[in-house]
């Protein structure tokens, strides 16, 4: 069941994956270099809806909005005041989290499908917000080709800060999730009646959980200004969110990095099928089916179970 | 320790638990028998603040305790345990009774330090009172349901209660696994102190640990009293001969 350390084999791939990204852009084409910056920022914000989604059980469904104003928060950092880059992308990450936490306040007093309904609303208002604020965030326009310094304006510069951002925030949900903190929220999935008998206070528990997932959705929103000098309102428009969403279910949400390979599975599916096709949404609904019905436990736990070693099944089945 | 008085609960006008009174004292056994749907569940289900009191007041220790969270009333020393198994299906033994003391310990603002790292010991020292050490890394939705009812009870502990409700604690075991049950919780009111409210329909058990029992039909209180008391009773012989059977 759980996780202890990572084996031998887990190492390699590890390591196997973590050289190719250094090493990618040394050989890739600007344009690939974007997509892979994409999926990381992509891949960050699934992991983030996933801490509370996947780990806490909470039906976030309009987590885009924390992405949106962690994007709109750096952007406006760097283009309305002269402080330093790293406290305008800092920025991200802290208006987001203060953000869930005020949504969080009120949406916390219901529960499953009505949680989730009270966010869109209350995160279409947002939306709506910033779409019309025409002054301040240049509405629908959004606002363009934002100045990024030195470090972080050259392809590869913007690259590998998005690679070492991306990295650390996963590590630290890692770590987070294998904490007490994760393992009562996991309980409180399990079953939030038992964990509140147990001295739990369950939507205490559940709030802090949407300040922390927010706010790492927010630090993917600043890196999406780092990879793209761009914000627009679309950034927090609630389909997004549904992508996002459809990402961890690709993926695999009972797993760490599902969310990750569903990212990566969705943006490839979108540039390159998109190349070939205009109907590359119908592609897209008809690889959604095929996982809800054939992986149940998305492309990643498909995987896992194929290869997982014979004694760890052994154990498993014999209770 | 615990005492009730006028405790009433109804669902869509249906009274559940009507006027109850209730007075445990502590280090005592005391359990509270009736037929089905008697309302001893619902009874519990209040006092440990599942559900909320339509009115009525619940004094522990020395406090009113009626309409609380249960995580609040369990913060205050008093765990239970669930008729029906409702621990932590996809964790394992271990990682269930570890949640509990987790939630004690506070220790749910931890962020940092790995789970697989803190309170081992008392969670094995728990999990060896119980006799379940041989089972911790079995994942819990595949165990015995001689064990799972035993682990409730575990789960329970974790909160180092000074009052336990157990609801229906042997239900569905085996003979043998019952009396090991009735051993254990023999052992941890004498050894630990616990106060211990519990229900169960298995009337030798009840008259085997019990010092006082109450007895309820319908919602309502017929009688609380000592175990010959009970046993004399007119009334009690009639609602229990009178239709609905213990099971
Ligand atoms: N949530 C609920 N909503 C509506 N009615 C309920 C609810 N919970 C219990 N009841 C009703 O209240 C009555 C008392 O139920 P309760 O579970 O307390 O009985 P019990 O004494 O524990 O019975 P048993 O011995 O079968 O466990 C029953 O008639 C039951 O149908
Ligand atoms: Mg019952």
């Amino acid at each position: 069941m759980m996780h202890r350390g990572l084996s031998k084999r887990n190492w390699g791939i590890a390591a196997a994956v973590l050289a190719f990204l250094l090493l990618l852009p040394l050989f890739l084409p600007r344009f690939y270099v974007y997509q892979i910056s994409l999926i990381l920022v992509y891949g960050l914000l699934a992991t983030s809806l996933n801490i509370v989604l996947g780990y806490g059980g909470v039906f976030q469904f309009h987590h885009c909005v924390f992405y949106g104003m962690g994007g709109y928060a750096t952007a406006l950092f760097l283009t309305k005041t002269g402080l330093p880059f790293v406290v305008s992308f800092a920025a991200g990450g802290v208006f987001a989290a203060i953000l869930s936490f005020l949504m969080g306040l009120i949406t916390i007093r219901l529960s499953k499908l009505y949680f989730g309904m009270l966010q869109i609303s209350l995160g279409s208002l947002v939306w709506a917000i910033i779409y019309r604020w025409y002054s301040f965030t240049g509405g629908d326009d959004g606002i363009h080709g934002i100045e990024l310094p030195d470090l972080v304006s050259s392809p590869r510069g913007s690259y590998y800060f998005t690679l070492a951002v991306t990295l650390l925030c996963l590590f630290v949900i890692y770590k987070i999730l294998k904490s007490p903190f994760g393992s009562v929220l996991q309980g409180i999935r399990d079953n939030p009646v038992r964990s509140g008998m147990v001295g739990i206070n369950v939507k205490r528990h559940i709030l802090a959980a949407l300040i922390i997932a927010g706010f790492f959705g927010g630090v993917a929103g600043s890196l999406f200004v780092v990879v793209d000098r761009t914000v627009f309102p679309d950034m927090l428009f609630w389909t997004l969110s549904l992508e996002v969403l459809v990402m961890c279910l690709i993926g695999g949400w009972f797993k760490f990095f599902g969310p990750m390979l569903g990212a990566a599975i969705v943006i490839a599916l979108r540039t390159f099928v998109s190349g070939f096709t205009v109907y590359w949404a119908l592609v897209y609904g008809i690889v959604m089916i095929f996982v809800i019905f054939f992986l149940p436990d998305g492309v990643l736990g498909f995987f896992e179970e194929k290869i997982k070693p014979a004694k760890g099944r052994a154990i498993a089945d014999k209770g | 320790m615990l005492k009730i008085e006028g405790l009433s609960k109804s669902f869509d006008g249906f009274m559940a638990v009507s006027n109850v009174s209730l007075d445990v004292k502590k280090g005592e056994i005391v359990a509270v028998i009736g037929p089905n749907g008697a309302g001893k569940s619902t009874l519990f289900n209040l006092i440990s603040g599942v559900l909320k009191p339509d009115s009525g007041r619940i004094i522990f220790k020395g406090e009113n305790i009626a309409g609380l969270p249960s995580h609040a009333i369990c913060k205050k020393g008093l765990s239970r345990s669930f008729q029906i198994v409702n621990v932590f299906e996809r964790m394992t033994v271990f990682e269930n009774v570890q949640i509990s003391i987790m939630a004690r310990e506070k220790m749910n603002w931890n962020f940092f330090t790995p789970s697989s790292r803190v309170l081992i010991e008392e969670t094995m020292q728990i999990l060896a009172s119980v006799g379940l050490t041989e089972k911790k890394d079995s994942v819990c939705g595949l165990l015995s349901h001689g064990d799972r009812k035993v682990l409730e009870i575990a789960v329970a502990l974790g909160g180092n209660p000074e009052f336990l409700i157990l609801d229906e604690p042997t239900a569905g075991m085996a003979p043998e696994e019952t009396g090991r049950c009735i051993d254990l919780i023999k052992g941890l009111c004498d050894r630990f102190g616990l106060t211990i409210l519990f229900c169960e329909h298995d009337m030798e058990l009840v008259f085997a640990i019990a010092s006082r029992i109450m007895v309820m039909t319908r919602g309502a209180t017929l009688i609380q009293g000592s175990c010959d008391e009970v046993r004399g009773n007119q009334a009690v012989q009639d609602v229990y001969l009178g239709g609905s059977e213990v099971c």
